[in-house]
């Protein structure tokens, strides 16, 4: 569960965000959507507690990122847009440098690891130094991290950018059976189809506001568009008007 | 702690599979310090070996013209050897290198002398050839003294105590221990030991920062439940590690190098055995947490990898221009320059090293302000690893 409440951030100059709000519930799938340089990055890296809001509240499941980040850390799993790998590790080395780090040790450490490995199929992947990885090979490691103290919330930046179609496809199974088992899964992207075939929430952001937000049917109403990609064009020039 | 201990172990294994890292940390102070040092030092101590022992070879032209100068040159263990030469030819003889020196008897010698005028001699050498001026100087003490022998026999002969001619009377006096004269060339070690303790972290500091950022690693690593501060303590830890592996590695091959070298053959004893490295090691470990902790302060105020390893090179002078000074300077300890990390290392390294006793209190004096300041930088580092601007 995550919940966004008047964000704003300022980096030097810039106004990043100028009022971010929005909510993403359990069990559902967000969508986070926006031009480049919109405040999607800007808006996970708060959520993630990597760098703090200037104004507004940010809560993940009930914890606030700005005064309890170790609690907002511990129930939230992030996978980066660039996978940031260790390459002199290998795969499950990588895995249990995230999961130590969590605090899991010994047995249910490495039943955890096991289980993630299995159910991404990495298998003799996993036992490879990351040097050498393929781009699916380094979302898989990567997702398997974020994922290693089973993370009620989970954040994906730009997830599919540069991945063949196996990979998306099989990231795509894997975001829906954590909708499945209850998790809470916010995702960000430049591509509105991308969101359009996963979502089901979108919140639109443009020039550091959220300009829409709600089903995609609500969106078209709002818009007034006659699809998806009509109404993200219309409500990102929205925020340029504002 | 847990995290700490995690961080630091991870660091240690990923930087021991990097083959870059190994080959800078290890293979210069295990192997090129310890060799350069070998090389250099054994050449040194041959050449003066050789140069004591080798007797001294005089060409003259014109022994003919005064027999008994040659006769006491030749009881002095000169080994003379007539040439056939003028002048000139003596000169270019000299000054091409076939000849270290040549001494030219005149023909007016024998009459000179006779009638009591200063006797003309010249001696021939070549004062820039560094190989040959201790003969030269051998020769000119020789001629000097046979001078000096003739002077006195005069003075007799006139009925006049021959102490006139020697107003003063110098007697040099040498203090220096066999262990103090090797002290120039093993005050060189403890630059060694700073170099290979600062380049066996170097890689750490910058992998563990700005190298971190660069592959994008670090932004996911901060969304853990885990301190910054204790990130970065583990990560310096590791740097530490490496740097005192690095010491003790380098400190160890001097050990065993130090047995091959010559050194008693040019007077000098090192002081050098398993206790002293141990006490060595332990003064010089003091540095550690100071080198860590600036390497790291500079790495994380840069943006890339590239520019943290430029700014390491130069900041890696710091600690090392201090020792240079002594060095040349041969600067005694005080308590009050202890109070200089890496200048007080390297005279206390020095004195054990000679065998001096050394005061309890500038053991304390040098391990309080290279700790203090260590801290100091250390926490410096964790301040900047809490800063936004850590992402870059």
């Amino acid at each position: 569960m995550i919940e966004v409440d008047g964000l704003k951030k300022r980096f030097g100059a810039v106004q990043a965000l100028q009022d971010v709000s929005f909510s993403a519930g359990d069990g559902k799938i967000t969508g986070l959507l926006g031009h480049n340089g919109a405040g999607k990055s800007t808006t996970l890296r708060i959520l993630s507690t990597v760098i703090r809001a200037n104004e507004g509240r940010a809560l993940i499941d009930g914890h606030d990122c700005s005064t309890d980040p170790l609690a907002v850390r511990r129930s939230l799993g992030v996978l980066p847009h660039a996978s940031g790998l260790y390459a002199h590790l290998s795969g499950r080395e990588n895995i249990r440098y995230y999961g130590e780090l969590h605090g899991l040790r010994g047995a249910e450490l490495n039943r955890s690891i096991d289980q993630l490995i299995e159910r991404l199929a990495l298998g003799a992947v996993a036992e490879r130094r990351a040097k050498g990885y393929s781009q699916g090979e380094r979302l898989k490691v990567g997702l398997a991290r974020a994922l290693i103290h089973r993370p009620q919330t989970i954040i994906l930046d730009e997830p599919t950018n540069g991945l063949d179609v196996n990979a998306v496809r099989m990231l795509r199974e894997l975001i829906r059976e954590l909708r499945e088992s209850g998790r809470c899964v916010l995702f960000s992207s430049h591509v509105m189809q991308e969101v359009a075939a996963l979502c089901d929430d979108i919140v639109i952001i443009s020039h550091g506001r959220v300009v829409v937000r709600g089903t995609p049917a609500e969106i078209l109403k709002a818009t007034g568009a006659p699809d998806l990609e009509e109404a993200f064009v219309r409500a990102a020039d929205q925020g340029e008007v504002a | 702690m847990g995290a700490m201990w995690t961080v630091f172990r991870k660091e240690v294994l990923e930087n021991l599979r990097d083959r870059r890292v190994i080959v800078s940390a290890f293979f210069f102070g295990v192997l090129l310090a310890p060799v350069i040092f070998g090389l250099t030092t054994t050449m040194v101590s041959k050449r003066a070996v050789a140069n004591q022992d080798k007797p001294l070879n005089l060409p003259i032209a014109g022994a003919t013209h005064a027999p008994n100068l040659v006769q006491f040159l030749r009881e002095n263990g000169v080994k003379t050897e007539d040439v056939e030469l003028t002048s000139d030819q003596a000169m270019d003889a000299v000054r091409s290198g076939q000849q270290d020196m040549v001494l030219l008897i005149g023909e007016d010698y024998g009459k000179a002398l006779q009638v009591g005028e200063s006797a003309p001699l010249s001696l021939v050498v070549d004062t820039s050839n560094s190989n040959t001026s201790p003969s030269a100087d051998r020769a000119r003490q020789l001629l000097s003294a046979y001078g000096h022998q003739l002077a006195v026999l005069r003075l007799m002969v006139r009925g006049i105590n021959p102490t006139v001619i020697d107003p003063v009377g110098v007697h040099t006096l040498d203090v220096a221990t066999p262990a103090g004269r090797s002290l120039l060339i093993l005050g060189m070690m403890t630059y060694f030991c700073f170099m290979s303790m600062l380049v066996g972290g170097f890689y750490l500091a910058i992998d563990t920062t700005a190298g971190e950022r660069e592959r994008g690693s670090l932004e996911p690593l901060l969304t853990l439940p885990v301190s910054r501060s204790q990130l970065i303590v583990g990560k310096m830890l590791a740097t530490s590690a490496f740097m005192s592996v690095s010491l003790l590695l380098t400190l160890a091959t001097f050990g065993v190098v130090l047995t091959f070298i010559p050194l008693e053959a040019l007077g000098m004893s090192a002081n050098f055995g398993p206790r002293v490295i141990l006490a060595i090691f332990a003064i010089m470990i003091t540095f550690v947490p100071m080198g860590a902790g600036l390497m790291t302060v500079v790495a994380s105020f840069t943006r890339s990898n590239r520019e943290a390893q430029s700014w390491l090179s130069v900041v890696m002078i710091f600690p090392i221009a201090p020792i240079m000074f002594a060095v040349v300077t041969g600067t005694k300890p005080s308590a009050g320059l202890m109070a200089v990390p890496s200048l007080s290392q390297h005279l206390i390294a020095t004195s054990l090293m000679r065998g001096d006793s050394i005061p309890a209190l500038h053991v304390l004096i040098c391990a309080g302000t290279t700790l203090a300041l260590g801290a100091l930088l250390v926490a410096v580092a964790i301040k900047l690893y809490q800063r936004e601007a850590i992402l870059g």
